[in-house]
């Protein structure tokens, strides 16, 4: 525990000691503004419906971009080296970049609020809706996070392991948009495979044990791959 | 602090990096891996470190298995890998801190081991500085505070000085001598002088092997070859011929040749049998034919020549 909050206090700080964590703030909040406040004073109606809509969207492009340095950039620069050598294990600090990379998505969805916040003077709003959605989006991003940290462990380039967790997290993202196009036993089993269609569920404020634990399992299955990604260097 | 490996090997795929090496260091030595590069040696100190682990045999670091008791391993060890990554984002304090509590450094000790750190490598004026902007030389001694932060019992540096100015080789070589006083030190270098300045036990490792073992002054008699004698003549009327001739009815000498020649100056080499010194009895055959030298030198074998000799064969 104390190791995962080494590793987690070192890779938030190296997060807000680069660009990155910045870029990532401030974009995600441009364009998240952008369709509030379409949403609120071209359509003249108050929801968040909007913003949580396109959220998934941005997701699909910033955990990849936010993750893939995780372990590559280790990789690249050796310093993985020196990691793995110290005596901590490698969950430790799998589960400590997890949750580093969380807690930054985390602080941009906690952004929003300032939306709802205004809302609220303007009209009533369906608290549960808004709160299962913000549960979903964290619980979504951790599984996004999940699949970029795994991608970022397999590769020592940046740009692989964009695309990588990239092309795997809009393939999961796609499913429940392809579905009419499916025989129908095949259909189920893919809508309960894609990402959005639990975050659908949720967002209407129902928060359903299936879909939680369809998340959290997602977050584990990606971080056991990381684990075992990183142990292969042992294998020969 | 031993460390003892046995029947280690290593393959990459179908090459073996480590062919069936097995060797014992004793506590408070300072051991020096020298070889080629890609002879093994990194290999070698990845696995004893834990990184990699071996295709066949056992390494026991203080009699724990690598395998069985890695983290346990890892606690006793302090590692400056290859190349020395840093994390060039931070800055020396906030680094030192981070290795400190990844192994573990008690709160209480933190902040007086990090200062101890500071002060042995001398990293004084720059420890507010983010490592990007250090010097290499700068860059290496954050690396081997680093290894030992948690003051280790072994240490093992993976080419401490390759990159380096000679004064900083120098710098860091004197540092080394001095840890290693009170520590078990293994180090890699391909640089020769480096493990006659600094180690008291050399193992040259060449394709995976183990081809000498040894303290640098073991190996140079084991070793020695014939004497290489060089001898410088003033040149005056004698006959060449009849000079190479004398000198090599000389007891013990097996070969006599002019190497060079101009007009005040006879050069030749001489090679004498292995084990005896004739320099005495040149010097009294020369003297007696009423010749003058001036010069006579005696090649020593040098750890040099050993590692040419047993890392090119085949």
């Amino acid at each position: 525990m104390k190791n995962i909050l080494t590793i987690y206090r070192k890779e938030l700080r190296s997060y807000f000691n680069s660009p990155v964590a910045y870029i990532v703030i401030v974009v995600f909040l441009i364009i998240t503004g952008w369709f509030f406040t379409s949403n609120l004073f071209i359509g003249g109606t108050i929801t968040m419906r909007n913003v949580f809509d396109i959220i998934p969207f941005i997701f699909l492009f910033f955990i990849p971009a936010i993750s893939m340095r995780s372990f590559s950039e280790e990789k690249k620069t050796g310093t993985i080296e020196l990691l793995l050598t110290k005596p901590i294990t490698d969950g430790d600090i799998v589960v400590g970049k997890f949750l580093a990379a969380l807690t930054l998505t985390s602080i941009a969805l906690a952004f929003t609020f300032i939306y709802v916040i205004s809302l609220t003077f303007l009209g009533k709003v369906d608290t549960g809706s808004i709160i299962g959605a913000y549960i979903g989006l964290i619980l979504m991003s951790g599984v996004y996070i999940g699949i970029g940290i795994f991608a970022s462990s397999l590769t020592e380039n940046q740009v692989v392991a964009f695309i990588i967790s990239f092309l795997i997290v809009f393939g999961l993202f796609l499913l429940n948009k392809i579905l009419i196009f499916l025989p129908t036993a095949l259909a189920s089993v893919l809508e309960y495979i894609s990402i959005d269609y639990h975050f659908n569920n949720i967002a209407r404020g129902v928060i359903d044990s299936r879909d939680i634990i369809y998340y959290l399992s997602g977050i584990i299955i990606f971080l056991l791959l990381t684990k075992t990604s990183l142990e292969s260097r042992r294998w020969s | 602090m031993s460390i003892r490996i046995e029947n280690l090997t290593k393959y990459y795929g179908q090459q073996a990096a480590v062919k069936d090496i097995s060797f014992e260091i004793n506590t408070g030595e300072i051991v020096g891996f020298l070889g080629p590069n890609g002879a093994g040696k990194s290999t070698t100190m990845k696995m004893i470190t834990t990184y990699l682990t071996p295709s066949s045999g056992k390494i026991f670091v203080n009699d724990l298995d690598t395998e069985e008791n890695s983290l346990d391993v890892r606690k006793k060890i302090g590692y400056l890998p290859e190349q020395n990554p840093l994390y060039q984002d931070m800055n020396v304090l906030d680094y030192l801190k981070f290795a400190a509590e990844l192994e573990s450094v008690p709160k209480e000790n933190m902040s007086k081991s990090i200062k101890k750190m500071v002060d042995v490598c001398g990293l004084g004026e720059v420890q507010h500085k983010d490592i990007g902007e250090l010097s290499k030389g700068f860059r290496q001694r954050v690396g081997l505070a680093q290894a030992m932060i948690h003051n280790p019992e072994v240490l093992i540096l993976d080419e401490p000085t390759s990159g380096l100015d000679p004064n900083q080789i120098i710098e860091i070589r004197k540092l080394i001598k001095q840890l290693g006083k009170e520590k078990t030190l293994v180090l890699s270098t391909h640089i020769l002088q480096e493990v006659e300045a600094t180690c008291d036990r050399v193992l040259i490792i060449n394709k995976g092997q183990i081809v000498a073992d040894g303290s640098p002054d073991t190996l140079q008699s084991k070793f020695e070859g014939k004497a290489n004698i060089n001898l410088i003549l003033k040149k005056d009327s004698v006959d060449k011929e009849l000079v190479i001739r004398s000198i090599s009815s000389v007891r013990n000498v097996d070969k006599a040749r002019v190497t060079k020649e101009d007009e005040k100056s006879l050069s030749i080499n001489i090679s004498a049998v292995k084990g005896h010194d004739i320099r005495e009895d040149l010097f009294r055959k020369i003297v007696s034919m009423n010749m003058v030298i001036l010069g006579l030198h005696q090649e020593e074998t040098s750890l040099e020549d050993i590692f040419r000799q047993l890392t090119t064969k085949n």
